[in-house]
C-alpha cells in the first residue's frame, strides 16, 4: 500500500503547549481522510505542518513520498491548500485571482486563460467572474478558494474546515466537488468539526483531541463506538431530561424508553450522533477527559 | 481543450513571481480610490499650507523664495505618507492568510513583498510629479540641468524605496493592520525635524544635533542642491550611505520576520 500522506510520531509545541502529540496518520493514495476535532484540537497546526508552513519538533511527515521539512519544495509542487478563512484576494475579481495563481505557477498567459475559464465554469463562478471577491458570499468564496487550489491539478489537496460557516446548499456543492476530486484520483485530507461531514466524505477518520489521535477508523466503525442514534426526551417545558442510545428501530426506541422509566415525556426526538457523542464515547474509553463534550451532556434533570 | 496535465507543470522563469506580484499590487493601488486621491491631494494641501500659511512668516529664504526651499521637504514628507500604506497592505496580506497560501506554492513567497514595494515606489513617483507641478505653479523655480534632475530623481527613488522597505518590515512585524498603522506613525515625524522646512541653525542647539545627523537632512539637502543647480557634494554621498544602510537592515529584518511568521496567523 502506498501512502500519499505518512505521518509518524509527529509532535509540535508552541512554547510549553503541546499542540500535536505523537501523531500517527497514514492516508492511502486516492482516498479521503478526515481529521475530526473541536476548535483547539490542533487541526490547523497539523495541516500547517503537512503543507510545509510549520516545522515539526519531532517525528516525520511525508507528503507524496517527500519529507515536509527536508524536501519542502517537492511537497509544494504536489499539494494545494484551501484554508479555513478562504485566503483569496478580496480586491481582485474571481478571474484575476485565478489568473494570478496560474501565472504564479508558471502557466503561460494563454494557458492561464484556458484554465481560468474551465475552473470558473466548473465552480459556477462564470457569471461572477468579473466581480470583486469582496462582494462574494461565503459559499462563492469557498468555491473560488477551491478552484484556485485546483489550477495545477495537485495530487494531494488539503481542506482546512472547508464548510465551516456555510449554508446547507453551499455545503452540499462543496461536498460534491470533494467527491468529484476523489474520482479524479486526488488524495484529500480535510479537517472538520462536523461528524456528518466526515461521515459523508471520508474513507477514514482520525479523531483529534488536544493534539492526540484518540480514535481512528471508518465512519461506520466510529459510529459503532458511539452506539448509534440517540433518543432525546424533553419535558413539557422543552428542557432536555434524558439522552438514550438506540439503534434507531421503532422497537428498540420503545424498549429503551420503557427501560429508562421515563414517565412524563413531553417530546421525544431521535437524532444522529454528533461530534460530542463521538468524543464522549472515545474519550471515556481512553480514560481522558473532555470537558467540552461532557459539559453538553450534563443536562438538567 | 486544455493541455495542462498533471505533472507537466514547468519551472517558471526567474523573477516570474515578482512580476505577477507587481501586477497584483499595481491593480490594488489603482483600485484604492481613497489612497489615490490622498496621494494627489496631500501634496497639494501640504504645498498650500507651507507656502501660503507658514510661508509669509519665513524670512530666511533668499533669492529662490520659500517655495523653492521646501519642495524637497514636501517630496520626502509625502513619500513617507505614501510609503506608510505599504505597512498596512503587508500586514493585511499576513492577516488574511493569503501569504500562507503563497508559501505553500512552489514559488519564493517573499516575492509578494517585491510587488508591494514596486507599487509603492510607482505611486510615490506619481505623487512627486504632482508636487513638482504644484510647486511650479506656486513659484518653484528650479535651475537644474538634465543631469541635476536625473541626480535628484535617483536620490528620491532610492529614498522612497528605502522607506517603503522599512514600512514593509514594520507591516510584517506588526501582526495587524491597526498596529502597522500605529508603529509607522513615528517615522512620519522625522521630516519635520530636518532641514526640510526651516534651516537647521534656526532650531535650539539640542534639536540641531538631531536634525543635522538624522538621515533625512542629507537626503533633502542633496535634492535641494541638485534641483537648484548646485553641487550636492558630500550630502549626496551621506544620503546614499544612510539609505543603503537602512535598506540592508530593512531587508534583513523583513526576511527574518517573513520566515518566522509562517503559519502563525
Amino acid at each position: 500500500m502506498t501512502y500519499a500522506i505518512d505521518v509518524r510520531g509527529l509532535t509540535k509545541k508552541f512554547g510549553n503547549q503541546v499542540v500535536l502529540d505523537r501523531l500517527d496518520v497514514t492516508v492511502p493514495t486516492g482516498s479521503i481522510h478526515a481529521v475530526l476535532g473541536p476548535n483547539g484540537a490542533g487541526k490547523t497546526t497539523f495541516i500547517n505542518v503537512l503543507t510545509t508552513l510549520v516545522r515539526p519538533d519531532s517525528g516525520t511527515a511525508a507528503v507524496g513520498g517527500s519529507d515536509v521539512v527536508a524536501r519542502a519544495a517537492e511537497v509544494r509542487r504536489r499539494i494545494s491548500v484551501t484554508g479555513q478563512n478562504a485566503a483569496v484576494d478580496d480586491v481582485l475579481t474571481a478571474r484575476e485571482n485565478l489568473t494570478m495563481m496560474a501565472r504564479l505557477l508558471g502557466l503561460t498567459r494563454a494557458e492561464s486563460r484556458v484554465r481560468t475559464d474551465e475552473l470558473l465554469e466548473r465552480f459556477a463562478l462564470d457569471e461572477a467572474a468579473k466581480k470583486r471577491v469582496s462582494t462574494f458570499s461565503g459559499g462563492m468564496r469557498r468555491r473560488l478558494d477551491l478552484a484556485i487550489s485546483l489550477i495545477c491539478r495537485p495530487q494531494i489537496v488539503f481542506l482546512d474546515e472547508p464548510t465551516t460557516g456555510l449554508d446547507t446548499r453551499s455545503r452540499r456543492t462543496l461536498w460534491d466537488e470533494v467527491q468529484r476530486l476523489r474520482t479524479e484520483g486526488v488524495t484529500i485530507l480535510l479537517t472538520t468539526q462536523y461528524l456528518d461531514e466526515a461521515d459523508a466524505l471520508a474513507d477514514e477518520i482520525s479523531v483529534l483531541d488536544r493534539g492526540r489521535v484518540v480514535a481512528r477508523g471508518t465512519p461506520a466503525q466510529l459510529k459503532a463506538q458511539v452506539g448509534s442514534d440517540i433518543v432525546e426526551v424533553r419535558n413539557e417545558r422543552g428542557v432536555l431530561v434524558h439522552e438514550l442510545h438506540t439503534d434507531g428501530t421503532p422497537r428498540d426506541v420503545i424498549d429503551v424508553l420503557s427501560a429508562s422509566g421515563v414517565q412524563d415525556a413531553g417530546i421525544v426526538t431521535i437524532r444522529r450522533p454528533t461530534l460530542d457523542d463521538v468524543f464522549l464515547a472515545v474519550t471515556s474509553e481512553t480514560g481522558s477527559r473532555h470537558d467540552g463534550a461532557r459539559a453538553t451532556r450534563e443536562v438538567a434533570s | 481543450m486544455t493541455t495542462i496535465e498533471m505533472g507537466t507543470r514547468r519551472v517558471p522563469p526567474a523573477g516570474n513571481a515578482d512580476l505577477v506580484f507587481i501586477d497584483r499590487s499595481i491593480r490594488h493601488s489603482l483600485r484604492d480610490g481613497e489612497g489615490l486621491l490622498m496621494a494627489i491631494l496631500l501634496p497639494v494641501f501640504m504645498m498650500g499650507l507651507f507656502v501660503y500659511v507658514f510661508g509669509g512668516a519665513m524670512s530666511f529664504a533668499g533669492d529662490e523664495g520659500y517655495v523653492s526651499y521646501i519642495v524637497p521637504g514636501i517630496i520626502i514628507m509625502c513619500a513617507g505618507f505614501g510609503a506608510s500604506s505599504t505597512a498596512t497592505l503587508v500586514a493585511g496580506d499576513l492577516q488574511t492568510g493569503i501569504v500562507d497560501r503563497f508559501r505553500t506554492m512552489p514559488i519564493r513567497g517573499s516575492a509578494v513583498l517585491t510587488g508591494h514595494v514596486v507599487a509603492s515606489v510607482l505611486r510615490n513617483l506619481v505623487a512627486t510629479t504632482v508636487i513638482i507641478v504644484v510647486g511650479l505653479v506656486a513659484g518653484f523655480r528650479p535651475s537644474a540641468d538634465p543631469l541635476g534632475w536625473l541626480g535628484a530623481l535617483v536620490i528620491i527613488t532610492v529614498y522612497i524605496t528605502t522607506i517603503t522597505m522599512l514600512f514593509a518590515a514594520i507591516g510584517l512585524v506588526a501582526g495587524s493592520i491597526e498596529a502597522a498603522n500605529a508603529y509607522g506613525f513615528v517615522l512620519l515625524f522625522l521630516p519635520y525635524l530636518s532641514s526640510g522646512f526651516v534651516p537647521v541653525d534656526t532650531m535650539p542647539s539640542w534639536l540641531q544635533w538631531v536634525a543635522q545627523y538624522q538621515p533625512i537632512t542629507p537626503v533633502i539637502e542633496s535634492i535641494r542642491s541638485l534641483l537648484m543647480g548646485g553641487d550636492a557634494g558630500s550630502d549626496a554621498l551621506v544620503a546614499m550611505i544612510w539609505c543603503a544602510g537602512i535598506l540592508v537592515v530593512a531587508i534583513a529584518w523583513s526576511s527574518v520576520t517573513f520566515t518566522r511568521k509562517a503559519g502563525r496567523r
